[in-house]
């Protein structure tokens, strides 16, 4: 039906008749950005953006990192006095709040931005405009909370901002809603790219790619696309809350006007005990990718290995309770929440499982990435047996609030996550730059940082069972916590060093590195099929898959018929991957910036005055219709009506 | 395990047969709005889930000396937004029977019942009985009222939007007749969410007393 006008004008198409160079200068014309500052902030290509993205979370991480240094001199011996109780409530809570929202949720969805469209198959994301919204959302709240921290209205009820602490009452000032808007600003941008990503799995995979042949890190990026749109409207509703009871005087959470402070509880965690998941399931996915490669095979399981991904997705939603172990709960409270909690370990437990069985069947090349994995599987078990610990309601309210509690997040966080992220940047630095990084510089780094983990978190464990409290900004001699501390404290330094050397390495190996070529590893997934690092428009033909390694399989197939004089994507159908659509994919636009610059406007404005909401609103919509609005029909064509 | 180089380089495959645009499932827009189908569903449960909760833990429901809301301005609100079901209905086919002339009656039509709505949503605002800021019960129903308010404020200046959108030489594209069946897929999802926050603001208080 659409083509009866269309079938009228001819456009340009790839296939047998134009390929190679001639192709590729044709792709280069439509997908390059225009070159300079403009044509960068305009810019929708997945992996500029996913680029900028992974810089940004870094410089939150290093940023993060600092306040963590601080933490830890404070408290490397009893009595001491850098810093006053104020600022170091505001260096923990930003501390939390940077590593969390800042570093560890971006720093998943940049990877994702970069790799999901290479490894499924496509020119660009789903919703390109909206991803590049997206990051300019993420660097103006991660900017406004570090601006206001430097002014000393930094956030000081920690991470979670529990109220009445932190509501009207108890925390005057500023310092608390810089925190909310900043929580609305990064559930935006996580929101947006959600939308994206979600999309994109979904409709954008190559013709062939099933849901069975669907690489397993796509397959956590999709489960984590989904518990991202099911758990962060309830943050964005709940810091809403907090900022209309301190703002507008509404009382949510006054327990005088039939409020209710455990209301902020069970919203806030509802999104926060996901958002572990939402964390980890990404780095599964790099360890699945990585084990892949280097054991030569398939991962064991592979099915079982997506149903723990899935299950994981849905366990997380039906724990959020244990949490609240402490605020007193109807007994049977307690008995669901802490065997939903010791289940979810049962799906962590069947994924490690299925690593070992392939490392064990498989030829395993103990490369650099291989080494962040053994990292990981150790740290992150031994995190994971002290979650289950503290899954146990007597345990739980014994180390409550206790360095054993920080213990096991580092353990599950820094292990679980960052691990198989550093693995994971090694491993796709070739894909990135188009250079190795540098093996032994690598090692040096991980022989750093990994000893000097364990030596900064596991002497917290005891801490934590000798009764140390988190967040106390220093304590009395004679507790006995001095020597442990130190231990921590020395550890912390050396990690850190362990993390310089290796930004240190990707800096120096982005320039100097061996040239990589475009499958170093012989890995089998599609994003190793292009050049390192990919041209703007990823693939000069539209890749077929036809098993899920397809690398690894001697047979390749393409297709034709793309349109190469406009931006034109294949659409597949959900399950099969049949291809049934071909759309166009937005060209590049300065108004997801200029949407997102009038929305900064819009939060940091109803900061200070709630009005702003309703006045700032106006040029946010002006922006938005503008930004939707189609301006040049020569991109777009095919038309049926005239 | 490094690859031996591919030996079949196939072209098999040709592309340029496929339609460039389709309605429902097939398209990427409704993937989109599905998503923030999801997106809001989810908010607005949690809210809903928030009214539960703050109403447990009182003794009355609202709570004395407050009456329960005035029903006349919602209860007409509930009507209107129902009936305009049929023309939603009816621009939903004209779009996707490429009718362009029908497309454009009927959104002008639409974007009408939407300022309809948009006064008798004032009037409701003035009929609650309670302030934001007097006790919980306030806060969650004003809440309720606010989150729907901005979720109709949006989806109607979208379909203003699309309706002069339509009126312009863009109006010609397959595409744009997917925006407009979309959007009235989106509409329904707006009047739904509404039923149930409509008991809960108007029904409840006086259900439970």
């Amino acid at each position: 039906m659409s083509d009866g006008k269309a079938s009228e004008r001819t456009y340009l198409r790839d296939g047998p008749d134009l390929t190679g160079a001639p192709l590729h200068d044709k792709l280069l014309a439509t997908w390059q950005d225009r070159p300079g500052f403009w044509g960068w902030a305009g810019s929708v290509d997945h992996k500029s953006i996913g680029r900028r993205y992974l810089v940004t979370a870094f410089v939150f991480l290093s940023l993060g990192g600092v306040l963590a240094l601080l933490m830890r001199s404070q408290l490397a011996s009893s009595n001491l006095h850098l810093l006053g109780p104020d600022r170091y409530n505001q260096i923990f809570t930003m501390h939390g709040t940077t590593m969390m929202f800042l570093f560890a949720v971006p720093v998943m969805d940049a990877m994702a931005i970069y790799l999901v469209p290479l490894m499924v198959g496509t020119r660009n994301l789903a919703f390109p405009r909206l991803n590049a919204f997206s990051w300019w959302m993420y660097v103006a709240g991660g900017s406004m909370l570090w601006i206001a921290f430097v002014l000393n209205v930094g956030p000081d009820a920690g991470w979670f901002s529990y109220v009445p602490l932190a509501g009207p009452e108890f925390s005057p000032g500023k310092r608390v809603d810089f925190w909310a808007q900043m929580v609305t600003f990064t559930e935006v941008a996580a929101l947006a790219v959600a939308v994206s990503i979600t999309a994109t799995i979904l409709k954008g995979r190559a013709p062939g790619m099933t849901l069975a042949r669907t690489p397993l890190f796509v397959w956590a990026m999709l489960v984590v696309s989904l518990m991202v749109i099911f758990s962060m409207p309830a943050i964005a509703l709940a810091s809403a809350m907090l900022m209309a009871d301190r703002m507008v005087g509404t009382q949510f959470f006054n327990s005088y006007e039939y409020g209710d402070s455990l209301l902020w509880q069970h919203m806030f965690w509802f999104f926060g005990h996901p958002e572990v998941y939402i964390i980890f399931l990404p780095a599964t996915g790099f360890v699945s990718e990585i084990v892949q490669t280097f054991t030569g095979r398939q991962v064991f399981g592979h099915t079982a290995v997506v149903l723990s991904l899935v299950a994981t997705g849905l366990l997380a939603f039906g724990l959020w309770v244990h949490h609240m172990f402490a605020t007193g709960l109807p007994r049977m409270g307690y008995a669901f929440y802490t065997a939903a909690s010791m289940a979810v370990s049962v799906p962590s437990g069947i994924q490690i499982f299925c690593w070992l069985a392939t490392i064990w069947t498989g030829r395993p090349r103990f490369t650099l990435p291989m080494l962040w994995v053994v990292a990981f599987i150790v740290t992150f078990v031994l995190g994971g047996l002290t979650g289950v610990m503290l899954a146990s309601v007597p345990v739980d309210l014994q180390v409550h609030d206790t360095f054993f509690v920080v213990a096991h997040f580092h353990y599950v966080l820094i292990g679980g996550a960052v691990f198989p992220l550093l693995g994971a940047i090694t491993y796709w630095f070739p894909k990135f730059t188009g250079r190795m990084m540098n093996e032994r510089v690598g090692r040096i780094a991980f022989w750093i940082a990994v000893p000097a983990f364990h030596l900064t978190f596991f002497p917290m464990h005891f801490l934590g069972i000798m009764g140390m409290p988190r967040r106390v900004y220093t304590y009395p001699g004679g507790m006995g916590w001095d020597t442990l501390n130190l231990v921590a404290s020395i550890g912390a330094f050396v990690f850190a060093a362990g993390v310089v050397v290796f930004i240190g390495n990707v800096l120096w190996s982005a320039r100097n590195g061996e040239p990589a070529g475009d499958d170093p590893w012989g890995a089998p997934g599609l994003e190793w099929a292009t050049t390192s690092p990919p041209q703007p428009y990823n693939f000069p033909h539209q890749p077929v898959v036809l098993d899920a390694t397809p690398l690894w399989n001697p047979e390749r197939a393409v297709a034709r018929g793309l349109r190469v004089e406009d931006r034109e994507v294949v659409l597949t159908t959900v399950f099969e991957a049949r291809p049934d659509l071909r759309e166009p994919s937005p060209v590049p636009t300065l108004w997801p910036m200029i949407a997102a610059a009038a929305t900064t406007v819009l939060f940091v404005s109803s900061i200070f005055a709630p009005w702003a909401v309703v006045i700032g609103s106006v040029p946010v919509a002006i922006a938005l219709i503008a930004w939707f609005w189609p301006k040049d029909r020569s991109h777009e064509g095919e038309p049926v009506v005239d | 395990m490094a690859s031996a180089p591919p030996t079949i380089q196939d072209f098999s495959l040709d592309l340029a047969p496929l339609e460039t645009h389709a309605f429902g499932h097939r398209s990427l827009t409704w993937w989109g709005i599905v998503a923030f189908f999801l997106i809001e569903g989810t908010a607005f449960a949690l809210a809903i889930a928030a009214y539960f909760f703050l109403m447990d833990k009182d003794s009355a429901w609202p709570p004395p000396p407050f009456a329960p809301p005035d029903l006349l301005a919602g209860t007409l609100f509930t009507i209107l937004i129902l009936l305009s079901e049929i023309p939603n209905t009816l621009v939903k086919w004209a779009a996707e029977a490429y009718d362009l002339p029908r497309v454009r009656r009927l959104l002008v039509f639409i974007g009408l019942i939407g300022a309809v709505l948009m006064v008798l949503r004032a009037f409701e605002f003035n009929s609650l009985n309670v302030l934001w800021h007097q006790n919980a019960y306030g806060s969650v129903v004003w809440m309720l009222l606010v989150l729907h308010t901005t979720h109709i404020l949006t989806d109607w200046i979208d379909t203003l939007v699309l309706a002069a959108l339509m009126f312009t030489p863009h109006g010609t594209e397959g595409r744009r007749f997917v925006d407009c069946s979309e959007n009235a897929v989106y509409w329904r999802f707006v009047w739904l969410l509404w039923l149930p926050i409509y008991v809960l603001i108007y029904w409840l208080p006086r259900l439970v007393n």
